[in-house]
């Protein structure tokens, strides 16, 4: 599902004291099949626009309703605002929202925190029932929830009875994670999925989401403030900053402005800062800013000068 | 395990020893151990800690290593099963627990959990009210403390509308204005962005340089522990690895047996040196990279 967004703004407590802007004029597209990344420093506006993604931050639905077909003589209409997700209109208030949410899973920050049910199972299990249309029999609910739990990497027969309270942090990740897969999303949203876990746990979840990028969700989408993991995961970028869209570039491309981001208050990757104080030493590192390409090209470098010595 | 004991007492005896002259340890566990639960593993086993007055200790270790567990016995959030804790020479135990609580003061993960007001302000007095401490000396407390984290603009803002950096520094500062003589951070930059980790990590180097405030900080990021004095790693509730922090992440296959990663910058060193480049240990990217550039040019 492609993601289309053009002019999206959004405020908060509009028409109070309080009201902030929190989106303006935002136009972005998400390619199906991506690995997006979305950055920018805290209250950037990235939260609110994949709360958009699924709907539960709407548009006033009345937006195309009151847009005058005829412009009065001597005016100018602002541009439409489109926010499409696939075939769903999320600009027109008929859509269906519900099939909306099947298609496009959001794992918060700290998922964890969100598990209930009494076991694993049940757990998992609650979206599923939710979303679908007939009643399922325990077999099939069973089914799904394995498939599930699977794709996280972890056992369902092991598991299924147990208390998801009972599990260790990143096990915990993993079960909030397939609660929201059991649906089979084409598009996963995931806000800072490696946030609060020590390096090794960061390390699995990447793995992870990559893996279940490849066999289970079409498109997958990222917010998160650790430029190492955009680097290393990501097709493309977009960088929030202040309610707009200043970027949207590939890392190799992102990262080699680094004034700008450290203007915008943001981090660079490691691999980035490197290339950028070598550059300052008189050499120049052409690499797409993953640790692996970066050391493919100062090997090659370092290969070069010793071609040349003997 | 007598021998274990034995050994631990007389490092008190000698710490204490040396206190009178002038270091004195500011938290020191004497082979304490604790579990949850009866039947449950030990979340700390046999632990013999100390950190002396005005160290800054980072405490490393993987998920479920007892880093928190480590936090919360401390200042007595949790007692031992076995074992003794001391802080500044004193005993835990009932009587002295809230004494003990005003010279060890912690810090928890979630900006969000630790805000008991609605107003700055008073968010920063409850601590101090509540050891019943005069109307003049609180304010005067409360000045100090919000000018210690930078955070004095905001007196009188309201706690929910600030971000999670300066919900974190309101935290610190609410433990300040106890005066406490030793902070435990327990993993208290985890949810924040790079910006809210740098004004935390700055506050708490300056606390400790500047007022002499000992500080133990709990932390999954390694670039934080390069700030202390001096690293330790925990695993299955033991200390495994102490040295400083350079010599900490130069034993590499080490860390690895208990589950923490090289830092970005380490693997990156490893790469290049298989690569047959000469590249030593280090953790600077600034050094790295005068290192490669001496390789390639």
């Amino acid at each position: 599902m492609r993601i289309v967004a053009e002019h999206l703004s959004y405020t908060y407590n509009a028409r109070s004291p309080f009201e902030t802007a929190a989106l303006k004029d935002v136009t972005l597209t998400i390619e199906e099949g991506e690995f997006f990344g979305i950055i920018g420093h805290t209250g950037s506006g990235k939260s609110t626009f994949v709360q958009h993604l699924n709907g539960l931050l709407r548009l006033p639905s009345s937006m195309k309703k009151y847009r005058p077909k005829k412009p009065k003589k001597g005016e100018v209409l602002p541009p439409p605002v489109v926010l499409r997700v696939g075939e769903f209109d999320l600009t027109d208030k008929k859509t269906d929202f519900r099939a909306l949410r099947k298609k496009v899973g959001m794992v918060f920050q700290y998922p964890e925190y969100q598990l209930f049910a009494d076991t694993v199972r049940d757990d998992v299990a609650f979206g599923l029932k939710n979303f679908s249309d007939t009643k399922l029999t325990a077999e099939e609910t069973d089914a799904a929830v394995c498939a599930a739990l699977e794709a996280v990497g972890l056992d369902f027969s092991e598991l299924k009875d147990k208390s998801p309270f009972e599990l260790s942090g990143g096990q915990k990740r993993r079960v909030a994670i397939a609660g929201v897969i059991v649906t089979r999303p084409e598009v996963l949203v995931l806000d800072e999925p490696a946030a609060g876990l020590d390096p090794l746990g960061k390390q699995e979840v990447m793995e992870l989401l990559h893996r279940l990028h490849k066999s289970w969700c079409k498109t997958v989408i990222i917010v998160s403030h650790d430029m190492d993991e955009i680097s290393e995961n990501c097709t493309r970028a977009a960088v929030f900053a202040d309610g707009s869209v200043k970027a949207v570039l590939s890392p190799r491309e992102l990262f080699c402005r680094t004034e700008e981001l450290l203007a915008l208050g943001l981090d660079i990757p490691l691999t980035a800062r490197l290339c950028a104080l070598l550059a300052r030493e008189g050499v120049a590192v052409d690499c797409d800013f993953t640790t692996e390409d970066f050391c493919r090209a100062v090997l090659a470098l370092f290969g070069n000068k010793r071609g040349e010595r003997t | 395990m007598g021998k274990h004991r034995a050994s631990a007492r007389s490092a008190r005896q000698f710490a204490f020893v040396l206190g009178e002259i002038s270091v004195l340890n500011a938290i020191e566990f004497a082979d304490v151990s604790f579990r949850y639960e009866e039947g449950a593993p030990f979340a700390v086993r046999h632990l013999n800690f100390s950190v002396a007055e005005g160290e800054f200790v980072a405490v490393l270790g993987h998920n479920g290593s007892g880093k928190s567990t480590l936090a919360r016995l401390a200042n007595g959030l949790l007692t031992p099963d076995e074992g003794t804790i001391f802080a500044f020479g004193v005993q835990l135990g009932e009587k002295n627990l809230y004494d003990v609580r005003r010279n060890v003061g912690v810090v928890f993960q979630n900006p969000d959990n630790q805000t008991v007001a609605t107003i700055v302000e008073d968010d920063v007095a409850f601590g101090a009210e509540n050891v019943g401490l005069p109307r003049e000396e609180i304010g005067r407390r409360i000045d100090f403390a919000l000018k210690a984290v930078g955070m004095e603009p905001y007196r009188t803002a309201t706690v929910a509308r600030l971000s999670g950096g300066q919900k974190q520094r309101i935290a610190i500062a609410g433990v300040l204005a106890l005066k406490p003589k030793a902070i435990i951070l327990d993993e208290s930059t985890a949810m924040l962005d790079p910006r809210g980790r740098r004004e935390i990590v700055d506050v708490v180097s300056r606390l400790n340089r500047e007022e002499g405030i000992t500080v133990v900080l709990i932390t999954h990021f390694m670039e934080e522990a390069l700030l202390a004095g001096r690293a330790v790693v925990m695993n299955r509730g033991e200390v495994v690895m102490q040295g400083t922090p350079r010599e900490i992440f130069g034993r590499r296959e080490e860390l690895l047996t208990y589950n923490l990663a090289l830092p970005r910058i380490g693997v990156i060193c490893e790469k290049l040196r298989a690569g047959g480049m000469d590249i030593g240990d280090t953790l600077d990217a600034a050094t790295l990279a005068k290192e490669i550039a001496a390789c390639v040019s």
